[in-house]
């Protein structure tokens, strides 16, 4: 346990050594240090969160504390929150001020955790890498020539600084677990349909999900108990009985069957990173683990599918950006569909429109059947696959990433070599599973690599158990980049 | 060349529910532009759709009332297009999976009855309204009206002429009100007719080219579009032009259709199921307590009205024009024990008094049970049909009851034939041209002493008194 664990921070303000305020107080210092060379935040207001930490300091003084109260954490600039400018990384929301609380505000409102900012991301959560923000690219903490990953890019590289305790992400293809292991951090995505969408601005609704993103497994259950919780709000939130995810971290792992899909370490995958994967998997097999020899077939077509169905919701859910109602507007136009035009034109950044036209083209007339149709029938058969495969293993491993974080501007020119940072990733989304990364090395020019867990449906206390065992026993998601004072 | 006209309409009804269809905002017409637009009805970032319940059970109800199929799993879809009154740049629909499937409507015109197939209804929200004409080189929208739950309903192309399209929008208006699922207003736009009209020469098996006339919102403007309509396909086609495929405009004003856009500028609407909400499922529990609070069917009503009442076909399907109008016939007949009277009454006096006074059925100052204690009177002889329409006049004026009416006014039959034998001769006496003339073969004469005779009793006498007795001193 680190001294800036949430259990830690947690147990220091329940003991009074230290006050919500002052933590936050920290935190915000260090974020005005930090921030202008990694720009992981686009909107900070210490009024609001010294506010909201004194309030934390209120309930813990009465006793009214829940296990995370008095905590900050901060928050990916896709969740609507109210009096907060929700910018989803875009210049068409530059000027939106929510009003009104995401479900996952709400529940961390509730929580009594302090909001530290927005963080910045990937406009409407559509890249791998963060630089397609409007406002500007974000830096990895660990070399800030490369990138943080995305599009929790932010996120990531704001708890990759300590910059906050904790964050909130949202994982569409890869974007919480991708960052988290370009930036040396532990994320996880849910099972679809464990923590509401509502009010988190929508990418690809059949796969956005939210989730934590802090330094450990551990962090990450404490978060989970938090966001997790039916909502009637959003439909396709899952009904069921509320669970404590960490209520295994501690479980032996003697027994446990590991499974390695042979497509996940095949052609394409950096040797520093199968490296230290496998050594990954030696760790777990000295604890008790076992391996097995697992084939998820269909997987190697989770990128054209993802890119077919992702960018047909896409197109339909961003439809709403139209200049009428909120947002940006063009300054001149003409008649309507002039607006229409130029404010999409001018309020939508090159990647967005570039999935907008994807997605337009595989719904229009003529192409819906073999493009939409098929992709969903192709989605079908990769969940099944995975449904066979977890009958012979409890957890499936392999990398997060091909490799480990990239230049800037090395992949923003070439849009398939950057899709295929998503290689792994990507399938998780397509079944609905739960998935996480947490760090496992670094590779010779010192930048974190990244093991990917993915778990059969509602088995993230399996999963955090796994992840917290191997913690238990190595310190990479211990290590902070060093340049940063 | 001889020309067969064919019309399937494509009707939007609003369903009743207090709610919207996928938020909590009130359905209510006419309140202040946007006041009745929540979050999720203004398309904020980061709402998301709730089905209302409510919404599904108004669909099962009338796919139960048509005895349609309905689809156990059905799904909503996004049409998506651009406009400034469609707040989320896509309508949620139903396009592959529709709630309901086939069912058919009975109609009558004249005197035949005649069964439309329908083809389907699915559930859709309505989009806001853009209003042009407040705002000086702007355009208003209110967004109360978004989110809506409609019923769009379509039928085959069955109908061959104007007045069964206007039998099948009367009828599908009636069964709509009459299951409760919408109000029927036209004017607030409850109840919107697209008709799709097209024209083919007799004996040709293919469908001509057809048109749709949007946005209907009378009986009226449905049958004078689709007959100018007519016209002009039938006159493009004699004088050797095409008929494109488009979507026009009526224009009440002037009596005519006008083009809105042809094929070409149609939209591809980009539908694909919508991934904000699961499919719909309806299970045997539901539809069966769905059933059980239907109320009896007109198509029913009209044939236990026909065997009950013995009043025709006609009569029975205008008699049913409404729930309110076929329980207030049903009572007044009950309380008189006379079906084929109390259908003369209800559509003839009644209707009549109604229309002038501009009311509905429901708003009827004469009770059922005054009608039908009315009519009893008839029946016994007390009331002559004459004096009976002044009764009912009195009753309409709110003036009591029918006994202490007829006892106020004096407007009792006369029963007793002394009084009248005496007016008789008296009118014998001071007529005895007619007289003349009727024993000299004249029939004419005979009913003009009726007449006398009636006006003398200022037309208290039985008339068929009145016959019987003049026979006899005639003789």
């Amino acid at each position: 346990m680190s001294e800036t664990s949430l259990s830690a921070l947690a147990a220091q303000l329940a003991g009074k050594q230290v006050s919500s305020r002052e933590l936050a107080q920290s935190y915000l210092g260090r974020i005005v240090a930090l921030n202008p060379s990694i720009n992981a935040f686009i909107t900070v207001d210490a009024e609001k969160t010294l506010l909201e930490a004194a309030a934390a300091d209120a309930r813990i003084a009465a006793g009214q504390a829940g296990p995370l109260t008095g905590v900050p954490i901060a928050h990916k600039d896709i969740f609507c929150t109210d009096g907060w400018l929700t910018t989803c990384g875009s210049k068409m929301l530059s000027n939106f001020v929510a009003p009104y609380d995401a479900h996952v505000i709400q529940r961390f409102k509730a929580a009594g955790m302090p909001s530290l900012g927005k963080t910045n991301m990937d406009e409407f959560a559509m890249g791998s890498s963060n630089e397609t923000s409007y406002y500007g690219a974000v830096k990895n903490p660990w070399n800030t020539a490369y990138v943080p990953g995305g599009s929790s890019g932010g996120a990531a590289a704001c708890v990759a600084a300590r910059m906050a305790p904790a964050a909130t992400g949202t994982d569409t293809g890869g974007s919480i677990r991708q960052p988290a292991a370009l930036c040396g951090i532990t994320g996880l995505k849910p099972t679809y349909g464990l923590v509401s969408r509502y009010g988190m601005i929508a990418f690809a609704s059949s796969l956005d999900q939210a989730g934590p993103m802090a330094p450990s497994a551990e962090d990450c259950a404490l978060l989970l108990n938090v966001m997790t919780g039916f909502d009637p709000s959003d439909s396709t939130s899952l009904e069921r009985e509320k669970e404590d995810y960490a209520r295994d971290l501690d479980k032996p792992l003697a027994g446990l069957r590991v499974g390695l899909p042979r497509e996940f370490f095949a052609e394409g995958l950096n040797n520093e990173v199968a490296a230290a994967v496998d050594a990954a998997v030696a760790e777990l097999k000295t604890l008790g683990a076992t391996p097995v020899d697992i084939s998820l077939a269909n997987s190697k077509l989770a990128i054209p599918v993802y890119y077919v169905l992702a960018p047909a919701e896409a197109s339909s859910n961003l439809s709403r950006f139209d200049g009428v109602r909120y947002g940006y507007r063009a300054p001149d136009y003409a008649n309507l569909d002039d607006m229409y035009c130029k404010t999409r034109a001018q309020g939508f950044g090159a990647e967005v429109k570039r999935r907008i036209l994807i997605g337009a083209y595989v719904l229009s007339h003529g192409y819906y059947d073999a493009y939409y149709l098929q992709a969903q029938k192709i989605r079908r058969l990769i969940a099944d696959d995975f449904s066979e495969a977890f009958k012979v293993c409890d957890v499936i491993l392999g990398p997060t990433a091909p490799g480990t974080a990239f230049k800037l501007g090395e992949k923003s020119d070439d849009p398939v070599e950057m899709y295929l940072n998503d290689l792994y990733t990507i399938p998780a989304n397509l079944a609905g599973l739960p998935g996480m990364s947490l760090p496992c090395g670094f590779d010779a020019k010192g930048l974190p690599i990244g093991l990917q867990l993915v778990g059969n449906y509602f088995s993230e206390a399996k999963m955090l158990n796994v992840a917290h065992q191997y913690q238990r026993v190595t310190d990479w998601h211990a290590r902070a980049p060093e340049g940063l004072k | 060349m001889k020309w067969e006209t064919v019309i399937g309409l494509e009707v939007h009804t609003q369903l009743a529910t207090k709610s919207k269809i996928f938020s909590g905002s009130s359905t209510a017409f006419g309140a202040a532009p946007n006041t009745q637009a929540s979050a999720v009805d203004i398309a904020l970032p980061g709402v998301l759709p709730v089905l209302n319940r409510g919404a599904v059970e108004c669909a099962i109800r009338f796919g139960l009332a048509i005895g349609g199929n309905l689809n156990r799993v059905n799904v909503f879809d996004r049409k998506n297009y651009f406009y400034p009154d469609l707040p989320k740049g896509y309508q949620i629909s139903q396009l592959a999976k529709p709630i309901v499937e086939g069912g058919a409507l009975k109609i009558v015109v004249g005197d035949t009855e005649r069964t439309i197939n329908l083809t389907r209804a699915h559930m859709e929200e309505d989009a806001g309204k853009s209003l042009h004409e407040d705002f000086h080189g702007m355009t208003g929208i209110d967004l109360n009206r978004a989110g809506t739950p409609l019923l769009e309903i379509v039928s085959e192309p069955e109908m061959r002429s104007s007045a069964e399209a206007v039998a099948y929008a009367r009828a599908l208006h009636t069964l709509v009100t009459w299951i409760g699922i919408c109000d029927g207003n036209m004017q607030e736009g409850s109840f919107r007719v697209d008709a799709n009209v097209s024209v083919r020469p007799v004996g040709q098996a293919e469908f001509g080219t057809r048109r749709e006339i949007k946005n209907l919102n009378s009986f009226r403007f449905l049958q004078q579009a689709i007959d100018y309509e007519v016209r002009w396909q039938i006159e493009t086609l004699e004088d050797g032009g095409r008929i494109e495929q488009a979507t026009v405009l009526f224009d009440p004003d002037r009596g005519e259709t006008r083009m809105m856009r042809s094929k070409e500028e149609a939209h591809d609407y980009r539908y694909f199921p919508d991934p904000d909400l699961l499919p719909v499922k309806l299970d045997e529990d539901w539809i069966e307590r769905v059933r059980a609070t239907l109320p009896e069917l007109p198509a029913a009503m009209q044939a236990r009205f026909q065997r009950d009442y013995g009043v025709s076909a006609y009569d029975a399907a205008v008699l049913t024009g409404s729930r309110a109008l076929a329980d207030y016939f049903e009572a007044v007949a009950k309380a008189c024990g006379q079906g084929k009277l109390a259908a003369n009454w209800v559509m003839g006096e009644l209707s009549a008094a109604l229309n002038k006074a501009e009311l509905d059925i429901v708003q009827c100052p004469v009770s059922a049970a005054q009608l039908g204690t009315l009519i009893a009177r008839i029946q016994d002889g007390t009331l002559s049909g004459k004096l009976a329409k002044q009764v009912f006049e009195g009753l309409w004026e709110g003036a009591g009851e029918v006994d202490a009416i007829i006892e106020a006014r004096g407007l009792k039959q006369m029963s007793d034939s002394g009084e009248l034998e005496k007016i008789i001769d008296e009118v014998l006496a001071a007529n005895p041209k007619s007289v003349e003339e009727f024993r000299s073969g004249k029939e004419k004469a005979f009913n003009a002493l009726v007449g006398q005779v009636m006006k003398a009793s200022r037309g208290k006498a039985n008339p068929a008194q009145v016959n019987e007795l003049l026979k006899i001193k005639l003789q």
